[in-house]
This record gives structure tokens, sequence and C-alpha cells, in this order.
């Protein structure tokens, strides 16, 4: 292993976020001509460690040293200065700017766009980037963005990069791209470190993996000595044995049937585009598909809640009477009886009221009930109660506002909420996300007794492993499209895989 | 390592602050502006600081007359701040008091006027309730319903509407200008005394403070009892989640600044038809805009709201009361309120934020 | 007949305090700071101007003995630094104490209307007038000065020529406002901080700075509209609540234009206009109808702040974080 100097040098950082502890005690190295990955769960430090090097957080202790020197980074510009360049997961572009004017963002001296937009064309020549510097950014899609976050830290000068789960967003073409880009930079001798919690990207990229949990710095390997096994019981803590309980289905009646769904986004941009299928009671049917291939909107059609351009969702009640679902808002369906419950990717922002106590979130459900026109607390603070304690929800008291909770708590309470509702049809959105294993391992279970109960599950999930364990049939989307139905306990997480980023990809059921 | 580049202190928003705690910060700042405005008033005067107390003191509570006029300052201040803050809850910003005051006022007016020869005086009443609070109503609701379907700013839409409301009054005066050329109405239906609201007993501001009373009530359980209290307050909290529960955004804004302009509306018929018994361009007195601040340091609670207003109201009487027996100008009053309110504004902030010094840490 | 020559002039005079406060506010806004204290601030500009005018008369022997240049300098650095100390006072309150910017805007209103009213009450007092206004004639002639051809070019003269110099000077700052806000580095970190703070911070810009200082020279620029008001509009005559509501009529001004400061020359001309427009068109004996014209600005303001809306173009929406505090470290 030759010895490379190390870039940055972090001793004994620590932050906290009131009495959270984000990062205690973590000393690590970045080198030159390197790739590192920073592997951890959501939850674990990663990001926040990352910002305090990119000068958005400052460190409550510890010291960096920059190429063996001790620095201070109290802003962004500070770190500029040290060349170091972070690409956060949240883009930092202004909208209403021009790509160049986004670019040169920040700099000194006279603004001279010419210049600026020529020597943005060297570099997206040199890494073979395509930029219209004069594009607006609203105008942009995803990977366009970030292509421009990119450039935008390299015309700065930086020679050490900070990409903070870059390919969520991504397609496979756009990754591999991405990726081709990321080798050619750390053959130029820059210092590359993405965090990421995708083990096929950390062996096909990287060249060392550093793993955090719980805010601390476990350790690290060279990428070839190591693999994917190692890494996650290192990330985890413990060997994982991921074994989810799969009963088979009970009587399982036809209850939901979406035909021909076809979404258009506000932009005009095809979301979902003429997607079939069926879901049966005591049934989890998993959904698989890339980030953004259209798993949001299809639950949002579901629910009431994202305006459609064509096709139908019906509900077949026990009787064999059908409902029309489409076209209907969520208090429609809900006074049509039928009970629909929905864990939204989005707990805080949809979900749940993050400044709102336990008991106030617990009443978003119930508050239409009664015929006077007051509110009744009673029933929702004993709902409240009752999820607190048969799901163990950490939390000072009822009246606690629930953006105080830790990210599994908060989930615990939505997701106690939905059930609490006795539905009929359970749609979840990437329910263990940010979940440490025993939080996940709760709400697996919450969702497999829901089945036995007769619920139709749609679980729309990232981790394949899981989806391959836990549902009965997976429906893989693709763009938008359904790249095919497949049975949770004749496949495997390949053959998923490659559904996910071509249609078909060879699936036969 | 070079210490001194590391920053002196840095801020963090707190946890929760108990509330107790948080009004002890309040209280603290009110204390602080009420030593500056002294230290103000000593400068300007030249008077020691326990007179200037004990004058503010009078100015409120020196005799009978003046504490009806504080009650009855502080009913209709209060009623403006009551029905401003259902849109606040909502985080829909309605600085347009002042012009839906003067939408009720007008409409008052307007019946006072135009029915006086046609109806019984009771019906004459009823229309003004009414109409009142339909064109208060009207003056709000129109900036909402541009709200609910185009997200048009509703700060400066409301705001506008004030100045047309002020304009509307303005040619109303010299169409209804008594005598002509006057430029102003005068009290209105003086001898027949049509159109005024009864005086309970002999206390001519009675009746508004009761009713401001019980609209505060009722407000107070408006919005923390009932369903339409928790929609606001959810469509307040987030819009996204009020969609995903089947809160039907649109309606709840416009319903709601119906509510808050139709109350700002009766309030104008408070005025004109209760107090003042005439329509003048300045009758809302500024209200529209300090129930903002009302509002606001009450943290949008009704209850606390009878406090800030009290404040407000008394400085504003006790600074009134400076300037006369000091021998300066009434707008001495609006330099200490503003003073006063700089102070409370700041204090937030250390209910909110907390700072850390680096060196107090490490020594 | 209606008479163009006469009546722009009367129209500009009018435009300019409005031109002068827009711009402060447009700066200002496009800093993300909706600063609601602009008609305070104006009336402070114009009070702390009369305040140095009025000094600076009184200490002289006799009115002879005015020095041209010290009666403009005097009131206008009064001026500037009167609305300079508000607009730190809002800075202090919503940026560095990240107080709610509406709120603080009203108090500083409410405060700075007292204040003006307070002091020029005051003033008119000590000058032991009997009428209920002060009268600054000879320091009011120095800035009406008038280019030296107005009066003998004829119609251009009188359209073009005969201004004092604020109102030349409100001109020169608006359009370069509105070219240091699209072609400088300067401008578009301004206009990045008011749409994107934290985008604007991560990109290495001190926003709590730019906050500042746009909120700052805007409140100047601002306090110089009511410095205008009262020296060269009103020739040098201040009485209470002269001023009236031509700070929410700048902040209308602002919307208007779309938040563009060199569209504001010719728009404030017009909002000037309109405002004087009942004097020009034949109403016969009903003053009635004046009043109704005079509702027109704000009218027009918000037709225009429902089509902005309504088309949703992204070029034509207020700043984005138009409002709202910015503070780094929020999750």
């Amino acid at each position: 292993m030759q010895n490379k100097a190390p870039a940055v040098e972090l001793r004994n950082i620590t932050k906290r976020f009131g009495s959270v502890l984000a990062n205690e005690g973590v000393s690590m190295e970045i080198r030159r001509g390197e790739i590192l990955a920073l592997l951890g769960e959501n939850g674990s430090g990663k990001t926040t460690l990352m910002n305090m090097l990119s000068g958005i957080y400052f460190p409550d202790e510890g010291e960096i040293f920059i190429d063996g020197k001790p620095v201070v980074i109290r802003a962004p510009k500070d770190a500029y200065a040290l060349g170091i360049g972070m690409i956060h997961q949240h883009f930092k572009l202004v909208d209403v700017l021009t790509a160049a004017e986004n670019i040169v963002l920040g700099l000194k001296g006279r603004l001279d766009m010419k210049k600026a937009v020529r020597k943005i064309d060297e570099i997206c020549k040199a890494y073979g980037f395509e930029v219209d510097p004069k594009q607006k950014i609203y105008d942009m899609s995803v990977s366009q963005k970030q292509t421009v976050e990119i450039v935008k830290v390299l015309y700065r000068g930086a020679d050490i990069l900070i990409l903070d789960e870059p390919t969520a967003v991504l397609t496979p073409q756009e990754t591999d791209k991405l990726f081709k880009v990321l080798r050619t930079m750390r053959d130029d001798g820059k210092a590359i470190v993405i965090i990421t919690h995708k083990m096929h990207e950390v062996e096909s990229l990287s060249d060392r993996v550093a793993v955090l949990r719980d805010g601390r710095y476990i350790g690290e390997m060279r990428t070839a000595d190591s693999n994917a096994q190692e890494m996650t019981n290192m990330m985890v803590g413990h060997p994982v044995v991921l074994n989810i309980d799969r009963p088979e289905p009970v009587n399982p009646r036809l209850r939901l049937e979406v035909r021909d769904l076809t979404v258009r986004s506000e932009e005009g941009i095809l979301k979902l585009d003429g997607v079939t299928f069926s879901a049966y009671s005591g049934e989890i049917l998993g959904i698989a598909g890339i980030s953004g291939s259209g798993q949001k909107e299809l639950l949002e059609a579901i629910a009431g809640l994202q305006p459609t351009e064509r096709g139908s969702v019906t509900y077949y009640e026990d009787s064999g009477a059908r409902e029309q679902l489409l076209g209907k808002d969520p208090l429609k369906i809900q006074e049509m009886g039928v009970v629909l419950s929905f864990v939204p990717e989005d707990r805080l922002g949809m979900g749940l009221v993050g400044n709102m106590d336990l008991t106030d979130n617990m009443m978003l459900r119930s508050f239409r009930r009664g015929r006077t026109v007051f509110t009744d607390r009673s029933t929702p603070h004993h709902v409240a109660e009752d999820v607190v304690r048969d799901l163990s929800v950490v939390t000072p008291s009822l009246s606690t506002p629930v953006r105080r909770l830790s990210g599994g708590n908060v989930q615990k309470v939505l997701v106690g909420r939905e059930i609490t509702q006795a539905p009929s049809v359970l749609l979840t959105a990437y329910a263990v996300r940010g979940l440490d294993i025993n939080s996940s391992y709760t709400i697996y279970d919450l969702i497999n007794r829901q089945k036995a109960a007769g619920v139709a599950v749609i679980y729309v999930g990232e981790d394949l492993d899981v989806l391959v364990e836990l549902a009965d049939r997976i429906l893989v989307l693709c763009g938008g499209k359904v790249s095919g139905i497949v049975d949770g306990r004749r496949t495997d997480k390949r053959q998923i895989g490659l559904m996910m980023t071509r249609i078909g990809g060879g699936a036969h059921e | 390592m070079n210490k001194s580049r590391e920053p002196l202190f840095h801020i963090t928003k707190r946890g929760a602050l108990p509330w107790y705690a948080a009004w002890g910060i309040r209280g603290g700042a009110v204390l602080l502006a009420l030593l500056a405005c002294a230290l103000v008033t000593v400068l300007v005067t030249g008077e020691n600081p326990l007179q200037v107390f004990a004058t503010v003191f009078n100015g409120s509570f020196g005799s009978p007359r003046r504490v009806w006029m504080l009650f009855q300052n502080l009913a209709m201040l209060l009623s403006v701040s009551l029905a401003v803050t259902p849109a606040f809850r909502m985080r829909f910003w309605n600085v347009g008091g002042e012009g839906q005051m003067l939408a009720g006022g007008l409409a008052t007016a307007a019946c006072m006027i135009c029915l006086r020869n046609t109806l019984p005086n009771w019906a004459v009443i009823l229309c003004m309730v009414l109409s009142s609070i339909l064109a208060g109503a009207i003056w709000g609701g129109i900036p909402a319903f541009f709200k609910a379907k185009w997200n048009t700013n509703e700060t400066l839409f409301t705001l506008m509407m004030n100045y047309i409301a002020t304009q509307l009054v303005a040619f109303f005066i010299v169409v209804w200008e008594v005598p002509k050329g006057a430029g102003q109405i005068g009290i209105i239906n003086q001898s027949s005394e049509i159109g005024w609201l009864p005086v309970i007993g002999s206390y001519k501001y009675l009746l508004n403070i009761l009713i401001v009373a019980v609209l505060c009530g009722v407000m107070y359980v408006y919005l923390n009892y009932s369903k339409h209290g928790y929609e606001i307050a959810v469509v307040g909290e987030s819009e996204r989640t009020a969609r995903y529960v089947g809160i039907k955004v649109d309606r709840v804004i416009i319903r709601t600044m119906l509510l808050s302009g139709g109350l700002c509306g009766l309030t104008g018929m408070l005025l004109v038809g209760g107090t003042d018994h005439t329509l003048t361009t300045t009758i809302t007195g500024g209200r529209g805009f300090t129930a903002v601040m009302v509002s606001w340091l009450a943290k949008f609670n009704p209850i606390w709201m009878i406090l800030t207003s009290f404040l407000l109201v008394f400085l504003q009487r006790g600074a009134g009361e400076i300037s006369t027996s000091f021998g300066l100008n009434q707008s001495f009053s609006d330099i200490l309120t503003g003073v006063i309110l700089f102070f409370i504004i700041g204090s937030e902030f250390f209910i909110n934020y907390q700072i850390h010094f680096r060196h107090a840490k490490e020594g | 007949m209606f008479d163009v020559v006469s009546f722009i002039p009367r129209a500009v005079v009018q435009g300019v305090p409005l031109l002068l406060g827009s711009t402060g506010e447009t700066l200002t806004e496009k800093s993300g700071n909706l600063n609601l204290g602009i008609p305070g601030i104006m009336y402070v500009g114009a009070i702390s101007g009369t305040i140095g005018a009025f000094l600076y008369e009184t200490s002289l022997p006799s009115p002879d003995a005015l020095n041209g240049f010290l009666a403009v300098a005097i009131p206008t650095l009064a001026c500037l630094a009167g609305s300079l100390l508000m607009g730190l006072i809002y800075c202090f309150l919503t940026v560095t104490l990240r107080a709610n910017q509406n709120v603080t805007g009203l108090a500083l209103t409410t405060f700075g209307v007292g204040f003006g009213n307070f002091f020029g009450g005051s003033l008119i007092k000590l000058a032991g007038s009997d009428m209920p206004y002060l009268a600054l004639s000879a320091t009011s002639l120095c800035f009406r000065k008038t280019l030296p051809w107005a009066q003998t070019t004829g119609w251009f003269g009188k359209v073009f020529l005969s201004y004092g110099f604020l109102a030349y000077l409100a001109v020169v700052i608006a359009l370069v406002a509105g070219y240091v806000l699209r072609h400088t580095r300067l401008g578009l970190h301004l206009r990045a901080v008011g749409e994107n703070p934290a985008t604007a911070d991560a990109a290495g810009v001190n926003v709590n700075r730019y906050k500042y200082w746009a909120t700052c020279i805007g409140s100047m620029v601002a306090g110089l509209g009511g410095l205008y008001y009262v020296m060269d509009y009103s020739s040098g005559i201040w009485s209470n609540n002269a001023f009236g509501d031509r700070g929410w009529l700048a902040i209308a001004l602002v919307i208007f234009t779309i938040w563009r400061p060199n569209v504001g020359v010719l728009a404030s001309i017009l909002f000037g206009g309109l405002y004087i427009l009942d004097v020009y068109i034949p109403s016969g004996m009903n003053l009635a109808i004046k009043e109704i014209y005079k509702m027109i600005p704000y009218i027009v303001t918000i037709v225009v702040l429902i089509i902005t809306s309504m088309r949703n173009k992204r070029e034509n929406q207020p700043p984005a974080s138009l409002g709202l505090p910015y503070f780094r470290e929020e999750r």
C-alpha cells in the first residue's frame, strides 16, 4: 500500500444538537488520489461530520488538520479557501439564477460572466460534463443540477470533494457517468469522499471505507480487502441476520385494482405511465425501484393526493361491491367508508405536524368525528397512550412536540396512528428509512401483523434484501412503468436490480 | 493553534423553555423597556423618574373616566387583535385589519345615514351589524381568494387593501359631508341617535367592553377546541399535512379570512356605532397594525392577548398623559410604544435561542 | 384642457419621494428583508434633515450668511444618519435577533412616525411659530436650485431640467441600483441571499453582512425620499403628518415594478401622476371623485401582484425567502 499524505485529518470531533450527540470523538483521515466511502446507517452522523468540514456546522470539540496544518473552518468560505468542496444531498442552488451565476456565486472580484462561461466550458470538457451555463436551474433535471454542483466545486479549485449520497436521485446510467468522472478526478490526484449506504456502490467505486455508527468512528478498511457482509456488520454493530417472517397469505381477496394509472408532474414530465396491478387482502405487495421512479406518485394517487391524467383505482369490498377511488380526495375516500392508511415518505412534512404534540397528531385522522363543532381530545389522548405503550415510543410526555422525538420514534408514532385506524389498505413509503435495526424490526412486525389481520399492504422500499424477505409479491417500477411483478418467494435481489434499470429485466412470471 | 480565530460564541436553537421562564424573559424585557422609556422621558423632560411613572399610572387610572377610556381602548384593540389572530394562526399575514375595520365602519355609517328615515332603530342596528361583518369579510376575503388560488402574497395584498378602503371612506365622507364643504361628516344622527348602540345604564363603553370580552372567550374556545380551529392550526403548520388528512386548504384559507375580516368589520361597527358615532379615515387609529403586534406578542393566544393589549394601551395612555402634563406633543407616546416593542420583540430571541460562549467552556 | 407640460413636472416631484422609497425598499427586499418600517424610516429621514437644517439656520447670525454647500450637506448628512439608525434597529432585531419581520417593521413605522411628529411638533414650538408648521425657506432654496437652463429652454426645460438635485440623484440611484443588482457580483450575491440564504451561505456569501448592508443602504436611500419631500416638494415646510401614506405607496411601487429599480424611474412618475390626477381631470364640482382617483395606484399595484402570481413566472416573483429569518444551524 503506497503511503499518501493525508489531505484532511480529523481529531476527536464532537458535535451536539441540543441533547442529541451527532458526533462523538471522531478521528479519521482523508487522502489524496483516493476515493473514500464514508459508510453508516442513516442518523450515524456522516453528513453532520462532513458538514463540519464544509463549514456548515462548527464542531463543539476537536481539531481539523489540512495537509498537516491545524485549521479553523468557521464558514463555507473558509472551507473553499482550503480547497474543500461539498456536494450536498439537497442541492444548494438558487433556482432563479443560471448555472453560470450559481457557479460563480460567492467568489470575489469583478463579475465577468463571459470569462466564467469560458472556464466552465473548459472544466466540462476536461471531465466530460454537459452543462449549459445560461440555463436557469429551475429548468434543469436532478442530474443536471448535480452536475452544476460538481462543476461549481471544481470551479473553485477544490481538490477535496465530498459527495453526500450523490446517487440517491440518479438513474443507473447517470450513476455510471458520475462514477467515471469521480475516478478521473481521483486519478487527477484529488481527495474524494462519498457518503453512501449502498454496498454495491462502495464495492465498485471506493478505495477505502470508513464506518460510522451512532456518531462514533468504528473503523476503516481497504475496499479490496473487505466485502459487503463485513462492512454491513461494522455499520450495524452486530452480525446482521435479516430474517423476517413471511407467513403465507390467508384467504387473499382482491382489494385494490389499479388500471392504466398515468400521472404527469406539473412540469409536464410523465411520472407514472400506464401502471396496472392488483393488491390482495392479507398480502404484502412490495414496490421496488430506483428513487424517483414514480413510487411517491403511485401511493399519493391511490390516497387521493395526486391529480392523475388517466386510469382507475378500484376498491373491492368484502361483499364484492366496488368503489372508484380515483378523482376523490382523502376526505371523500374516508366518507365512503374506505379506511386507507398511508405512511408517507416525508414524515414530519406530510404525515405529522412537527410542532404539535402526540395527542394532537393522533387527532389528525380523527378530528372530524362527532357531531359537535368541537374536537374530541380524549380519544386521541388514549390512542396516543396506547401507541406509546404498544410500540415503546420513547418520549418525555404525550404533550411533547413530535419534532423533538428521534427519527425512529417519530415513525412509530406515525405508523401507530395509521394502524389504529384499522385500515383495509395500508400504504407505506420507505417505512424504515433512517431507523435503527431494532426499530426497523418493530415496523416489519407491525406490518406483518396487519397482513395477518387481512389488510392489503403496499410496501414501498429501497432495501432489496428486505423486500425479498418481506413481500409476497414485488412490483418493480422503472421510469414510471411497471417493469414486472415477481413472486417474492421465488426471486432474488439480482433479478429485481436488473428490472429496476431495464423494463422487463429478464423476468418471467 | 491560534485560538483567537475561533468564533467567540455561537448560537444554537433552544429546546422548549418552560412557560414561566419564557414569560420571565418577556417580563424582564418589559421592565428594561420601561426603564429605557423612563430614561428617554427624563432626558426630554428633566423630571424625576418616579414622577414620570406616577404620571403614566395616572394617565390610565387617574379618574373613573380615564379608567373607562382605558378599558374602551383596550376593548377595541383587543377586538381587532382577536379578529386577525385566526389568520395568523394559519400563517396568513393579515396586515389589512385597518382596511377591514374601515370597510365595516363605512358599512355602518352607510346604514345609519341611508336607513335612518326608513327603518326603526332596532332594524337599523341589525343592518349595521350584518353589513359591517359582510363588508369586513369581503375586504378580507378578496386577498384570501387570491392567496388560495394563486398563492398571491397576502402581506402586500392586505396592505394595499387598507389604502383602497381609506380612499373609499374619504370618497363617502365627501359625499355625506355635513355641512357641504366641511370635509367631515360630524356626529351622525346626533338628535335622533338612530343606529347608536344602546347604552347600558350610564356606562357609555360598557356594551363594547362586554361584547369584546365575550368575543375573547369565544375566540379562545374556537381556536383551541373547535374543529375549525384545529384545521387552521394544521394548515398553518403544514399545508401538505393538511391535504394529506383531507383538509381542503383553499376553503380553510378563505373561510378563516372571511371570519377574520368579518370580525374586523364588526370592530369597525363598534367604533362607529358604539362610541364615535362618526366616520373618519383615521377612526381606526392604527389599531389594525398594533393588533399584529398584540397578537404576535401573545403568541396568538386570545387570553394572553388581554395582557399584551392592556400593556400597549396602558403605555399609550400613560405616554399620552406624559405628553400633556409635561407639555410634549402626543406623538411622544408612539416613540415610547416603539421603544417598548423593540425590547419585547428582541427578547423573543433569548426565548428561542441560546448563546454559547466558547472561552467560558474552556475555562 | 389637459396640460402635459405642467402635468409632468408635478407628477415628477410627486414621484421622486416614492422612487427613493421604493429603490430603498427594493434593495432591502432583495436581501430577503420585508421592511414594513419604510414609512417610519422616511419620516425619520425627513425630520432628521429638518432638524439639521433648523439647527444650521438658527445658528446663523443672519439669513444672508447661509453657505449653500453647508445648507445642503448638513441636512443631507443628518437625514442619512437618522435613517441609517433606523435601518440598524431593524437589522439588529430581524437579522441578529431573528425577530419576526412584519412585527418589527410595523413597530418601526409606529416609532418612526411618532419620532417625526414629536420632533416636528417640538421644532414648531421652538421656532415659536403661530402656524402649525415650520418653514425653512432658505435651506429649501438651496435644495430646489434647478439646472441653469431650466428657464430658457421652454417646454424642454420645464419637463426635464426644472428639478432640484435630489430628483436627479434619485434617478441616478435607481439606475445604479438596477445595474448593481443585475450586472455585478454584489448584486448577484444579494439576489442569492434573498432567494436562498442557505445556498448563498454554503457558497461563501456572508448572509448577515449582506442583509445588514442592503437594509441599511436601503434605509438611507428611503430616508432621502423623506428629505426630498420636506426640502424640495414642500419648499422646506414641515407640518406634522403631511407626508401621509407615501411610505406605503413606495412599498406598493416595489411590487408594481416587480423588484426592478430602473423600472421605478418611470413607474414612480406614473404613480406621482396618478396621485395628482384628480387635479387635472375635470371633475367639475364633484370633489368626491378625486378620492377615487387616489385609489388607482393601489388598485394597479394589486392587479400587478395578482397577475404576477397568476402567471407564476419565476423571475417576477418576490424574493423566495422574503420575510423569513435565516439561521444556519436550523435543522
